[in-house]
């Protein structure tokens, strides 16, 4: 049996080099998994440029009323706390804002809806070099992002070797979603107060999933850091100090991934996976 | 009251930064940061006064009276969001329940009941200027609702006033397509990358499905003058109102850590943020929004 080590890179604001992170170690690693669970904005796809090898939609239930046995009674509305249901003439869904529950099908008591199923989004599975990708993309429009993540989850569920997650920006309940499993938390942060305070709310969550953690200081100048502050204060791993490179900026910004290029400080992700790996073996 | 929304779709690309330069420049009497899983403008906005905190209550979560249960199981066979666990009785996983009361509905013991929960912190500060922003609780779901909030928040206190300048969250999804809600203008802060470039095509197709004007700007333009030109191609090719060009400028990092705009600085950033403002107010002038 193969090991299966999870590593969640995470950050609470947005843009302080998650995807850069997870793709150059998942890179670096070879042979691993990279999983974006970036849904709404997935971006690690635009550096691995996989062969997509499979294609999945994700589908959630949606109310559907038949209007011949509807007489009006509005339980339905009633009960939705989405507010998704509406009474106008008729009833009316705002199917956005569904949550997929069912509850209106459930207190119906005229059997006048029933549930159909709609896309929300796609999971693709590909491969680049020796690396596999799993990602998803949700459609524009759409406010939920979790039915496609939960996807991704149970896919790698069972998947053996390295899987680096990179989550989606901030705290909330869709981050959770993508750390819950994890065998080891990845921090990135920025070197401003934004990145400072953003760090800080992260590893509350962290601490909360009582996750073993280290942070990678990103886009590092010789000017002071407030993130490199507030790890020395609460006495957390400093993994790797990435400094700000206009030639990684360059590279990334042409989704290039660094470990596969003839970039000069490509060893900085080799040590911070070797870090990462005595961490969690 | 008219409304200028500054999104990104991805994050860190400069929205704070850009929102905080029009507050100043503006001399903004209302503003609110509907980015309430990672807020950040309180970091460099003043205030004379401390804010007027509120609970915010997110939907009631379920909770199991033991007593009652009868150990049926139906609330687990009905509750989609695998909130329910069996641990020598029926328990709720507070973080994964959404509160649609399913559960509530089919227990044929009375054992459910949906209990409020606070879900996060509404902040008002009030004093020259109106400040309206909030703080989500961890790991809480209802993040759309809470930019709702904070909107009516800044709304109600500042109804007199002509223009309020609103500092969106990342991505595309919930609190993104709340904080859309009645806006008259959005401006999207692009970053030439090749993720900046299809997040922000991304954000583009949300906020004109749901109806919202936009401009775009371009940050950090000099990191990659290809993908600046790229994303201009695109604006002129999809009628999208361009606004200019921000390089990028180690005064902003300087800026942020000592709680200031980057237009209180003489640099070449502050004085491109300058000139996207002036555009940014003219076409609202010219829509005749202010």
């Amino acid at each position: 049996m193969g090991t299966n080590k999870r590593i969640a890179v995470l950050s609470g604001k947005g843009g302080t080099g998650k995807t850069l992170i997870s793709v150059n170690l998942a890179a670096a690693d070879g042979n691993g998994y990279y999983v974006d669970c970036d849904v709404e904005e997935p971006n690690g796809h635009l550096y691995f440029k996989p062969q997509i090898c499979e294609e999945k939609a994700v589908l959630v239930l949606i109310p559907k009323v038949n209007y011949e046995l509807c007489t009006g009674c509005k339980d339905c509305v009633n009960f939705c706390k989405f507010n998704a249901l509406a009474f106008g003439k008729k009833v009316i869904l705002f199917k956005e804002i569904c949550h997929s529950c069912g509850g209106c099908a459930l207190v119906c008591s005229d059997k006048a809806i029933t549930e159909t199923e709609k896309t929300v989004g796609i999971v693709n599975i590909g491969i680049s070099e020796n690396v596999k990708t799993v990602g998803g993309m949700m459609n524009t429009g759409e406010a939920s992002g979790i039915p496609i993540i939960k996807k991704i989850l149970e896919y790698i569920k069972d998947k053996s070797g390295y899987i680096f997650i990179d989550c989606p920006p901030g705290s909330a309940c869709i981050v959770m979603e993508s750390i819950k499993d994890a065998d080891y938390c990845i921090l990135v942060a920025e070197p401003t107060i934004f990145g400072a305070h953003n760090l800080a709310m992260v590893y509350e969550l962290v601490r909360l999933f009582d996750k073993p953690c280290g942070v990678v200081l990103n886009k590092c100048t010789d000017g002071h850091n407030p993130s490199e502050e507030f790890c020395r204060e609460k006495g957390i791993e400093i993994l790797v100090k990435i400094p700000f490179d206009k030639e990684l900026g360059e590279l990334n910004s042409n989704g290039k991934i660094a470990v596969r290029e003839d970039y000069k400080n490509k060893e900085l992700f080799y040590s911070l996976l070797n870090k990462v790996k005595e961490a969690v073996e | 009251m008219k409304q200028l929304l500054i999104l990104s779709g991805k994050g860190g690309t400069g929205k704070t930064t850009v929102a905080g330069a029009f507050i100043k420049l503006n001399n903004a009497k209302a503003y609110a940061d509907c980015d309430v899983d990672a807020p950040n403008l309180h970091l460099i906005t003043r205030h004379k006064d401390m804010p007027i905190k509120k609970d915010y209550y997110g939907l009631p979560k379920a909770h199991i009276e033991t007593n009652s249960c009868m150990g049926c199981g139906l609330c687990q066979t009905n509750c989609r969001f695998g909130a329910i666990s069996y641990n020598d009785g029926y328990f709720v996983e507070g973080n994964a329940c959404e509160g649609c009361g399913v559960c509530e509905l089919v227990c044929p013991a009375h054992a459910v009941s949906l209990k409020k929960a606070v879900a996060g912190e509404l902040f008002l500060y009030k004093d020259d200027s109106v400040f309206s922003t909030a703080k989500l609780k961890m790991g809480s779901g209802t993040s759309g609702k809470l930019v709702t909030e904070v909107k009516k928040q800044l709304i109600e206190n500042a109804k007199e006033v002509d223009l309020a300048i609103i500092d969106g969250s990342p991505g595309i999804g919930c609190p993104v397509i709340a904080s859309l809600s009645g806006v008259d203008m959005a401006l999207i802060v692009a970053e030439p990358s090749v993720s900046g470039i299809s997040d922000m095509e991304r954000i583009i197709k949300t906020a004109r499905y749901f109806g919202t004007e936009i401009a775009v700007c371009v940050n950090k333009y000099d990191t990659n003058l290809v993908n600046t030109e790229r994303i201009e191609v695109f604006c002129a090719n999809n009628d999208i109102v361009y606004v200019g060009r921000i390089p990028y400028d180690s005064a902003a990092v300087v800026a942020i850590n000592s709680g200031k705009s980057i237009v209180e600085f003489d640099c070449p950033g502050g004085n491109a943020v300058k000139a996207v403002y002036a555009r940014v107010i003219e076409i609202m002038q010219k829509k005749g929004d202010l």
